[in-house]
């Protein structure tokens, strides 16, 4: 799975570095500057890869914590690949600079987190890789749909174009992740059971 | 608070972490608040060494560990007693206490009435989750009071404490609640907090969710509070006794002079005070 996601071609690297020509035809662009809505939008982007990986990574710690290895693993490959996902904005970005964009310290979101972020609510001490999965899925599927408001409501025409190019992306992340979850086994009805549970109270 | 300077080598949440794990339920909702308070140290330009985080014991008390800042990991209930101490001889520093609703609201309770009073400026965080967890389960003073459990067969039947109110009514300088299912919102709680001079006093919803895994279900119930935040202290206490325990915000922003006005610079030596100390 890490080899097919991280070796196939990238929609974000094929993100354009300026303007596009075609940009004239589409409705009512207001701003089409590399230095304003447009880096904006790439350094929010960005951003929410980054916050994504960071993400992951606690979740990998805790679950290494209590003794969970196979989960630990697929989280620390989700931070792997978005963490691929974020230097590839830059890679070809050349004149993107996100750290500055979004100011050290300045979160980037008027909601409460990046849509690719998992919700660490949603752990359990005896999650099985399925379980990571799904939260990985529903991620994947927050951005899918976060790009592709951008794709129509943004007022930059070149925003719009970036925004499609990375909500297909997006779209494949889901398909891959929809193929890696039908390859893992699906847990018993009982898998949270312990026989020895931490609370005192069941 | 003590910003950075303009030449120094930019911050970021990452800039406060340690490299102790936290140990810490999966689900835990206290990683979100580590979270937050390293965000929100990062984005008021703060450094490590300017910082302070003091804390008693619970499972949330072990937070100090887990920054890069100074730490004081003390005693049950007396997180507030070192932060007070520590803010009025290092004025320059920093400071934040943190814990437990047990930690704060019982073992810590009579602290917790006068740092309010006191009006120290310092930041005080309480990761909420309405138990015991460090323990194993036993009733706090904000658990409900119909809570059954086999620790409490058939609850406790007593009144749950309002700390809001509580902090309030002692003379809190800063009253909000925030929700450790929103990040980024606790940490601008939280920034704010720091930045307000005097007692800043941030309750967090923080779910157990070993313990009461019902609390998942917090995330569906919060809401910001449908009011801006008021100077008035009468005003928000009304909205605070009326609201349903779950408004998210700043609820009180006021403008008491903090305690000390002016700090009397020491004139003995740390060595001439520890003469006066026979062990």
């Amino acid at each position: 799975m890490k080899a097919r996601k991280t070796q196939r071609p990238s929609v974000r690297r094929k993100l354009p570095a300026a303007r596009s020509p075609g940009d004239n035809a589409r409705p009512a662009p207001q701003s089409t500057a590399k230095g304003g809505e447009e880096s904006e939008f790439l350094a929010r982007a960005w951003a929410m890869e980054v916050e994504a990986v960071e993400r992951y990574s606690i979740l990998a710690d805790a679950m290494e914590e209590h003794n969970n290895p196979e989960v630990t693993e697929l989280f620390r490959k989700l931070a792997r690949i978005e963490q691929l996902h974020a230097d590839g904005i830059v890679e070809h970005n050349q004149s993107l600079r996100p750290q500055e964009t979004m100011a050290a310290g300045k979160l980037p979101w008027d909601q409460s987190e990046g849509q690719e972020t998992a919700d660490p609510g949603d752990l359990h001490y005896r999650m099985q890789p399925y379980h990571a999965l799904q939260m990985a899925l529903a991620g994947e599927q927050r951005a899918e749909q976060f790009f592709m408001k951008m794709a129509r409501t943004a007022r930059s025409a070149s925003v719009r174009k970036i925004a499609l190019e990375m909500a297909a992306e997006e779209t494949e992340h889901v398909r891959l992740i929809e193929d890696w979850i039908s390859r893992t086994p699906r847990p018993a009805e009982d898998w949270a059971y312990d026989p020895d549970p931490p609370a005192s109270g069941e | 608070m003590n910003t950075a300077s303009p030449a120094a080598v930019p911050v970021t949440p990452q800039t406060f972490k340690s490299d102790t794990k936290p140990i810490w339920c999966p689900g835990c909702g206290d990683y979100s608040v580590l979270s937050s308070l390293t965000k929100a140290f990062a984005m008021l330009e703060l450094r490590p060494e300017n910082v302070v985080v003091v804390s008693g014991i619970g499972c949330s008390s072990r937070i100090p560990a887990y920054t890069s800042c100074y730490g004081f990991h003390g005693v049950h209930g007396r997180a507030l007693p070192a932060a007070t101490g520590l803010k009025v001889a290092r004025p320059d520093l920093t400071v934040i206490a943190a814990g437990g609703d047990g930690d704060g609201y019982s073992i810590g309770g009579n602290h917790f009435l006068h740092a309010c009073r006191r009006n120290v400026d310092l930041t005080y965080i309480v990761m909420d989750n309405h138990v015991y967890g460090m323990t194993k389960g036993q009733p706090s003073p904000t658990t409900e009071p119909d809570w059954d459990s086999k620790l409490s067969p058939g609850g406790t039947g007593l009144r749950t404490f309002h700390p809001l109110v509580i902090a309030l009514a002692a003379g809190a300088n800063f009253v909000a609640r925030a929700f450790s299912g929103d990040p980024n919102g606790t940490a601008r709680i939280i920034a704010d907090a720091i930045r307000n001079p005097g007692f800043s006093f941030v309750e967090v919803l923080s779910p157990c969710v070993t313990l009461r895994p019902e609390q998942r279900e917090w995330k569906t119930q919060v809401h910001a509070a449908p009011v801006g935040t008021t100077d008035d202290p009468a005003r928000a206490a009304r909205r605070i006794m009326t609201d349903d325990g779950f408004n998210i915000g700043v609820l009180y922003a006021g403008n008491r002079r903090p305690y000390p006005a002016v700090v009397q610079k020491g004139t003995r030596r740390v060595e001439d005070l520890e003469t006066e100390f026979v062990l």
